[in-house]
């Protein structure tokens, strides 16, 4: 099953090494990963997404505790929850620009950048969405796809924060 | 103000520490020199950075304080690898101080420069690659604080040569106390959960204790022990856990696992209770995970969270420190015994009945030579525990000498097993002998080894000589990598690829070499007689090669794969 697991890190360095690291040594995958400072520069946040049973999970967000630099931790996955990531895209826009443009408008994707063969699209959502949208564009050409890999947030009044 | 250097030494002196296992180079001079300078910690100069790792190690083990070690940067670092790996995975204390190149060489492929924070990352409990002379006092705290606390492990302190220079002066004030806001180990375990597993255990019909190294760790040997009378269970230990409960005691079931006892692996089997203590459901102890204690309900008690479900899923959990948890379950158990009904005293009886049965299986029966001069392994160690009298520090390598060393020799008292078991690493008895010497001056330390272990850090006799330890080697000598010859014959048709030790040195001959003395034994008539000799010679260092028979091999043996606990092998040819 895919978990989303959430956690805020000490911002030092070789902390986000001392996370991946585990994921490759105990041999549990990463799917997306995305870090970033949060408003208190002492912290980071981290979000991965991982495949995993009810069992190995409890086993990683274990591990992941015991990591001395993991100040908090939640499995977005065991509650309600918003996730979203960021995809630019970028497509062929020759005969088809028109029908790209549409499609772009279904998803409520914007136009970030054009040139006379191009179209970069920016679109934010879950990542079925994102999956979606590429899968949509199949009447052009998908030259360059980058993904920020999934961010997410409990809903209502749970947070993540110390 | 002063420097980097001296901020480290003051640092280790605040935290107590009395001894330095180590060697230099480059990137420690400065270190090295303020060593020099003060006299309250000793160093010891080792032969190889391993044999520090594991002195400290063994010093650690024996002691319950934290080791320190020392090395430099580059091979230095990597050197004491094994030992911070051997050590992890027992989950003992060290701090391991490595030397860096100077700040602005890191990253450039400098002379001697290894990335030993992330070398070492896998293996560590936590590292930190200090940045200035001012975070050096704080870098030590935490990492005591870390290595010694919850459930311990190596802490590697990265230091580059630049901020250890005598020239640049800082004030030092070394930190009185800590806040770490990502890192509280549990200091007590939940009440409920332990009244729950008291319950459990009153209902029990076919109990069992299994306790592992995290109740030597704990310092809660008084507790098991007092619990496990209390109760009247059957007791076993793991090969981590000997010394826990007194090897002597009518309790006491044997080790379990690969190499158990019979009476232990039947009793795991067919237990309908289980509580398990500071152990972690090694592969080496469970056999087949879905065919483990089929009939058990699992009350797990560990400081780490992280032990509890991971290869058997508990149906109890407490987390929290193995004295503080046991001392509330003793109460608990003192409060509920009355109650106990007759019904479940006749079943504990019935459940004695039957572990006796298994105990008359005599697994461990030492069948001597037809010859009556070939000496078995096994009595080796027998005449060992006779002439220490069972009090002897012992400390092992790894392979058939260990496990006949776990299996005969009985540990009353727990710290005086020293052993690899997690990483089951060749070269760490003479060593860890060593440290617990350095430790314990005055007691008998012995080093049962094997021909093959001791040529891993053969070296160190070296430093015996220079710090005059007058350590026991009792070198179980059969002309070949024992274990691995024995699973050759079990596996693999008899085919010995690579498991000889072909061209011995003349052991004897090595240890006068070094200043030592060496005896030989290659018959039984001798055996007790050296023994009694070289155990008499209290200031020297002996070297004991023990000729034994090369064909013995280690029985119980678990039956793998796909075998359950009580699925073993009893002597060649003969299985359950
Ligand atoms: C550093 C290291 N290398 C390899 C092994 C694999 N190994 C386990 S036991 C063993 C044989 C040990 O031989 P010896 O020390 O003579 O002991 P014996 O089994 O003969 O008693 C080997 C090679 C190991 N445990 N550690
Ligand atoms: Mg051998």
């Amino acid at each position: 099953m895919r978990r989303i697991v959430s956690l805020l890190l000490e911002n030092e360095s070789g902390a986000l090494s001392r996370v991946i690291g585990l994921f490759a040594q105990r041999g549990y995958n990463i799917e997306t990963l995305t870090v970033a400072p949060t408003e208190d520069r002492t912290l980071s946040r981290l979000t991965l997404t991982t495949q995993a049973s009810d069992d190995q999970i409890e086993q990683i967000t274990k591990q992941l505790n015991k990591l001395i630099e993991v100040v908090k931790l939640v499995d977005l996955t065991e509650g309600e929850h918003v996730e979203r990531e960021l995809m630019l895209i970028k497509v062929r826009a020759g005969p088809e620009r028109a029908e790209v443009k549409r499609t772009a408008d279904i998803f409520r994707g914007q136009i970030v950048d054009v040139s006379p063969d191009t179209y970069t699209i920016q679109l934010a959502g879950t990542s079925e969405k994102l999956d979606a949208f590429i899968r949509a564009l199949a009447v052009t050409a998908v030259l360059e796809v980058v993904r920020t890999g999934v961010s997410g947030v409990s809903r209502g009044d749970r947070i993540l924060a110390i | 103000m002063l420097s980097g250097a001296d901020i480290l030494i003051r640092s280790l002196q605040e935290e107590n520490v009395e001894h330095v296992f180590g060697y230099p180079g480059g990137a420690v001079l400065h270190i090295y020199d303020a060593l020099f300078k003060q006299n309250r910690i000793q160093h010891l100069l080792v032969r190889h950075e391993q044999a520090a790792t594991h002195m400290a190690d063994g010093y650690a083990r024996a002691t319950g304080r934290p080791g320190v070690v020392l090395v430099t940067s580059g091979p230095g670092a990597t050197n004491a690898i094994t030992g911070i790996a051997t050590a992890y995975m027992d989950s003992i204390p060290m701090v391991i101080i490595s030397g860096q190149v100077q700040s602005h060489l890191i990253g450039t492929d400098s002379f001697q420069e290894t990335d030993m924070v992330g070398i070492s990352r896998p293996i560590v409990k936590h590292s930190f690659l200090v940045k200035s002379a001012e975070d050096i006092a704080e870098a030590i705290k935490k990492a005591f604080y870390i290595a010694t606390t919850g459930r311990p492990g190596p802490v590697v302190v990265d230091i580059p040569k630049d901020i250890t220079n005598p020239m640049d002066l800082v004030p030092f004030e070394y930190p009185e106390q800590l806040t770490m806001r990502s890192y509280n180990p549990a200091t007590r375990g939940h009440p409920r959960q332990i009244k729950k597993a008291v319950a459990m255990m009153m209902a029990a019909e076919r109990p069992m204790i299994y306790a592992g190294g995290g109740v030597i760790q704990g310092n809660a040997s008084e507790q098991l022990s007092r619990l496990t009378r209390m109760l009247g269970f059957p007791v076993t230990l793991t090969l981590m856990g000997l010394g826990a409960f007194p090897g002597t005691d009518k309790q006491f079931l044997g080790m379990l696992g690969m190499h158990g006892t019979f009476e232990a692996n039947n009793a795991m089997h067919h237990c309908d209770l289980l509580l398990a203590i500071g152990a972690r459901f090694d592969d080496r102890v469970t056999n087949t995970i879905s065919k483990f204690c089929p009939h058990a309900s699992i009350i797990h008690v560990d400081i780490d969270p992280a032990s509890i479900s991971k290869n058997v899923v508990a149906d109890v959990p407490i987390v929290g420190p193995v004295e503080w948890v046991l001392n509330e379950m003793l109460t608990e158990v003192d409060a509920k015994l009355p109650e106990r009904t007759d019904k479940q005293q006749r079943m504990l009886k019935e459940w004695w009945a039957q572990i006796e049965g298994w105990r008359r299986q005599e697994c461990l029966k030492v069948v001597p030579s037809k010859d009556g001069k070939t000496i078995k392994p096994q009595q080796v160690i027998q005449a060992l525990y006779r002439h220490t009298e069972g009090k002897a520090i012992v400390t092992s390598d790894v392979g058939q000498h260990q496990m006949f060393a776990a299996q005969y020799y009985a540990f009353d008292k727990p710290r005086k097993w020293i052993n690899s078991g997690g990483l089951g690493t060749m070269g760490f008895g003479l060593p860890a002998a060593m440290g617990i010497q350095i430790a314990y001056p005055q007691e008998q330390v012995v080093c049962v080894t094997g021909e093959g272990s001791i040529q891993m850090n053969i070296q160190e006799l070296s430093t015996c000589s220079q710090y005059g330890l007058p350590i026991k080697i009792i070198n179980v000598n059969n002309r070949a990598l024992g274990m691995v010859k024995q699973w050759q014959d079990m596996q693999y048709e008899g085919r010995h690829s690579h498991s000889y030790m072909d061209s011995l040195p003349d052991f004897i001959g090595l240890a006068e070499a070094y200043g030592h003395v060496g005896f030989q034994v290659t018959e039984l008539s001798q055996l007790d007689d050296v023994l009694e000799r070289a155990l008499a010679m209290t200031d020297r260092l002996v070297f004991v090669d023990v000729l034994v028979d090369p064909e013995e091999h280690v029985y119980p043996m678990h039956v793998a794969p796909n075998g359950s606990m009580r699925d073993m092998w009893l002597k060649k040819g003969v299985r359950t």
